[in-house]
């Protein structure tokens, strides 16, 4: 990653030969999308595409956004097509180069959407409501791997810490019929977790990739062995904890398509929503983040400057696993309602290539981990549409992207400096 | 315990004691998990002896079965020797990649891809016997290589993260099988699951008559001293093992970088594609999308137990192997879930993977080595 502070007309005068490969590379990529866009345009038949914006239960039914799908897919995969030549041969810069790459992106979704809807009915809330539903704890997840790695220590254990944290709200709410008591349990399995990994990473100075990898495992074995031994004889007592309700926001749930979807949700999803926000703002805004920041990049110098390194690592780890914790209870309070073995299916890792791509930023993994919570959906709803391409193609393609905008796009990527390297004071 | 032991005696020491505390965590998991000994407990303040005796006999059964399912006669030696096979496979991979200074998570996605090859190989060419076998095998030891090499590829060009790419790649080839499983090319005629039809006899492993042990064994032993080979005595291996110690002084030494992540991942996918291999041409199971289990993964624990050395590796490996068909036993016998055994599992790799941790526990004197393979994201 560059971050140049150069001059627009500068930097289009003078290109170094890294820029150059990059700028072609990108170039070449952003291409052969664009291709693939325009296929799936000539391919698009000639009907209307609708795009349903209230589901059938809603008490105010919206009309459904009609496209003519042929021309839309055609002009947007245009559009994509142009911005690639133009990347390739001249490279998009200035102040709107973030804005037309989000608008590429947007324009092949877009394509997809008309190519696979055409002559039928595209139910666009169930999509936004899927995609927050998939994408909370890979959110909280991120966020957790960010907290975590920003102070310096890998979290390869994401996974692991929603494990117990999913286990402990099922086992918790369902024994005490308290939400409130659930979410905290799941917030204690969390840091259990978390102080496990703070402790070797730390104290032990153990290899950070390994150890995160070996905590996925012992949370998989030990919640699976708790439930095999506990919760499977006895289902209704110990895994029946229901689904949190929802809880409508008075006024923003009011607001037309997107008022239900985002601020007609359970607790754990606006738990989501400040968590984002907190972990920005604290991470960016206080003394305690910058802190944070300083003892993964530079612990020598934070150290030299009066700041307990290994204290503030301890601190950034545990309240990650809080916020992990959380993410783990949505898989089973939030949404599923029981808990099964190995039920996060993978998901804190999904989670951490969420923070990769979102190049160690709360906002930028928040972000990657929405994308991953569409195309996750995007699945599901494409299987009822009975498009030509089989199902099990399309749940690879979020995982192909992510291959695709780490090797092409993102790049090499910068991680915290001392992340993964443990801290001796010497 | 002295310090003027070589090294790997103290080491030895360290992994013993390591392997003693897990089972003492296991020990506190059967007991606390199990009802009837829990209830004895609730008095134990006026008569401990009850409760003192239930747990240990709790304890003494479980583990009892544990080890009689390793070790208890040659049929169940054999049958942990076959669980070994292709742990020891996978976590030759991730141990040559670590060597290189890789993370290799990936050995998941090419112990499926190795599988797939040689599964299709096995079902679909009708070779002679010998040749069938040499054919699946290199089919399956490609097929890993390749799903390892676009890792380094793409690692050596763009600079993209091995890890992250690695977990991607698990998935991309797993739901390629889901899906070449629902094809006429890899569906079982006559069945709508997704399962492969049966390889041919003669292109499995042959075993040894009353056991599930099989030529895939020596096979594995012989890929653990190819990789010793070429870990300690070739060129190749030396420019690994420098980048692994120091990318930039082995650019600097003029090696090249992005060649030797290149064939680390080259090699690490080839020996995940051979514990593939194993899966389906040892002990005979078909293609399904549970073909590679939890093995994947069990990769990088045995690659750390083993300390990422070929002979660590294989010592791990059969570590592993024998509580996993301990494991079964025990389930069996005293109904102590399979899953403790993975508990065992973790909490064995995560002690020695803190050697200052077990030596404070058991008060060993002696310094030895520390944290291994510390490094991080940049390395």
């Amino acid at each position: 990653m560059t971050t140049t502070l150069t001059r627009p007309q500068a930097n289009a005068a003078i290109e170094s030969p890294e820029e150059r490969r990059r700028r072609i590379r990108t170039g070449i990529l952003a291409l052969v999308l664009a291709a693939l866009g325009v296929l799936l345009a000539v391919f698009t038949a000639p009907k209307t595409a609708k795009f349903g914006l209230s589901d059938q239960f809603a008490a105010a039914q919206l009309p459904d956004i009609s496209l003519p799908a042929l021309p839309v897919a055609l002009a947007l995969a245009a559009y994509a097509l142009v911005l690639a030549l133009t990347q390739l041969f001249r490279g998009v810069r200035g102040r709107w180069a973030r804005l037309l790459w989000v608008g590429f992106a947007l324009a092949l979704v877009v394509t997809f959407l008309c190519w696979a809807a055409a002559g039928k009915t595209f139910p666009l809330t169930n999509q936004l409501q899927g995609t927050l539903n998939l994408a909370t704890p890979l959110i909280l997840g991120a966020l957790a791997g960010v907290l975590c790695e920003r102070a310096g220590v890998i979290n390869v254990a994401i996974e692991g810490q929603f494990l117990s944290g999913a286990f402990a709200a099922a086992v918790v709410t369902s024994a005490t019929g308290s939400f409130w008591a659930g979410a905290f349990a799941a917030i204690l399995a969390g840091v259990l977790i978390a102080a496990m990994l703070a402790v070797f990473a730390i104290r032990y100075r153990v290899n950070q990739v390994v150890l995160g990898v070996v905590l996925v495992v012992f949370a998989s074995g030990i919640t699976g062995f708790l439930f095999d031994q506990f919760v499977k004889s006895d289902s209704q007592r110990y895994n029946n904890p229901g689904v949190l309700p929802n809880v409508p926001i008075p006024v923003l749930s009011a607001i037309p398509v997107i008022g239900q979807t985002f601020f007609a949700q359970t607790l754990l999803v606006y738990a989501m929503y400040v968590a984002v926000a907190v972990v920005t703002v604290v991470l960016f805004k206080t003394r305690w983040g910058l802190r944070v920041r300083s003892v993964g990049e530079h612990p020598r110098a934070a150290d030299t400057v009066g700041i307990n390194v290994l204290r503030v690592r301890y601190q950034a780890v545990l309240a990650g696993g809080i916020v992990a914790g959380l993410g783990g209870a949505f898989f089973t309070i939030g949404f599923t309602g029981s808990f099964d073995k190995d039920l996060t299916a993978g998901q804190g890792f999904i989670a951490l290539a969420a923070l990769i791509m979102g190049r160690w930023n709360p906002l930028g993994a928040t972000v990657a981990a929405l994308f991953f919570g569409f195309t996750q959906q995007l699945q599901g709803q494409l299987q009822i549409l009975q498009t030509p391409i089989p199902g099990e193609l399309l749940v690879m393609a979020p995982y192909l992207a992510t291959v695709v905008a780490v090797a092409g796009a993102v790049g090499r990527v910068r991680p915290p400096k001392a992340d993964g390297e443990p801290y001796e004071k010497g | 315990m002295s310090a003027t032991r070589p090294a790997w005696a103290r080491e030895l020491v360290v992994s013993a004691a390591a392997v003693v505390l897990a089972l003492a965590v296991g020990a506190v998991l059967i007991i606390v998990s199990n009802a009837e000994v829990l209830s004895t407990w609730t008095y134990f303040f006026s008569y401990p002896p009850d409760a003192l005796s239930a747990s240990w006999s709790a304890v003494a059964d479980a583990y009892g079965a544990l080890f009689s399912g390793a070790f208890g006669g040659w049929k169940q030696l054999a049958e942990t020797l076959v669980q070994a096979t292709p742990l020891i496979c996978g976590g030759l991979g991730v141990s040559l990649a670590f060597r290189a200074g890789l993370f290799n998570i990936g050995a998941q996605g090419q112990l499926i891809i190795g599988a797939l090859c040689a599964a299709w190989v096995g079902f679909t060419l009708h070779l002679p016997p010998g040749l069938h076998v040499l054919v699946a095998l290199v089919a399956g030891v490609l097929g890993g290589a390749l799903w390892g090499g676009i890792v380094g590829v793409l690692k050596a060009r763009t600079g993209a993260h091995e890890v992250i790419l690695t977990i991607m790649l698990n998935y991309v080839a797993l739901y390629l099988l889901q899906w070449l499983l629902t094809t006429n090319a890899f569906q079982r005629p006559g069945r709508n699951d997704p399962i492969s039809p049966v390889v041919d006899g003669s292109a499995q492993f042959p075993a040894i008559p009353g056991t599930r042990l099989h030529l895939g064994f020596l096979v594995a032993l012989l890929a653990a001293g190819a990789v010793w080979w070429l870990l300690t005595r070739s060129t190749t291996g030396f420019q690994l093992r420098a980048v692994g110690a120091n990318a930039d002084a082995a650019r600097t030494a003029g090696m090249s970088v992005g060649t030797a992540y290149t064939l680390a991942m080259l090699g690490a996918g080839a020996l995940a594609g051979l514990a593939g291999v194993q899966q389906v041409l040892g002990t005979n199971a078909p293609l399904t999308d549970g073909i590679a289990g939890t093995v994947g993964f069990d990769s990088i624990t045995v690659a750390l137990l083993g300390r990422a050395s070929p002979v660590g590796t294989v010592v791990a490996g059969l570590v592993f192997g024998a509580l996993n068909a301990g494991g079964l036993q025990m389930q069996l016998q005293t109904q102590t879930p399979l899953t403790l055994t993975t508990v065992l599992q973790a909490t064995i790799v995560l002690f020695i993977a803190a050697p200052a941790l077990v030596r404070a526990v058991f008060r060993i004197r002696g310094e030895g080595a520390g944290a291994v393979l510390a490094k991080g994201w940049n390395a």
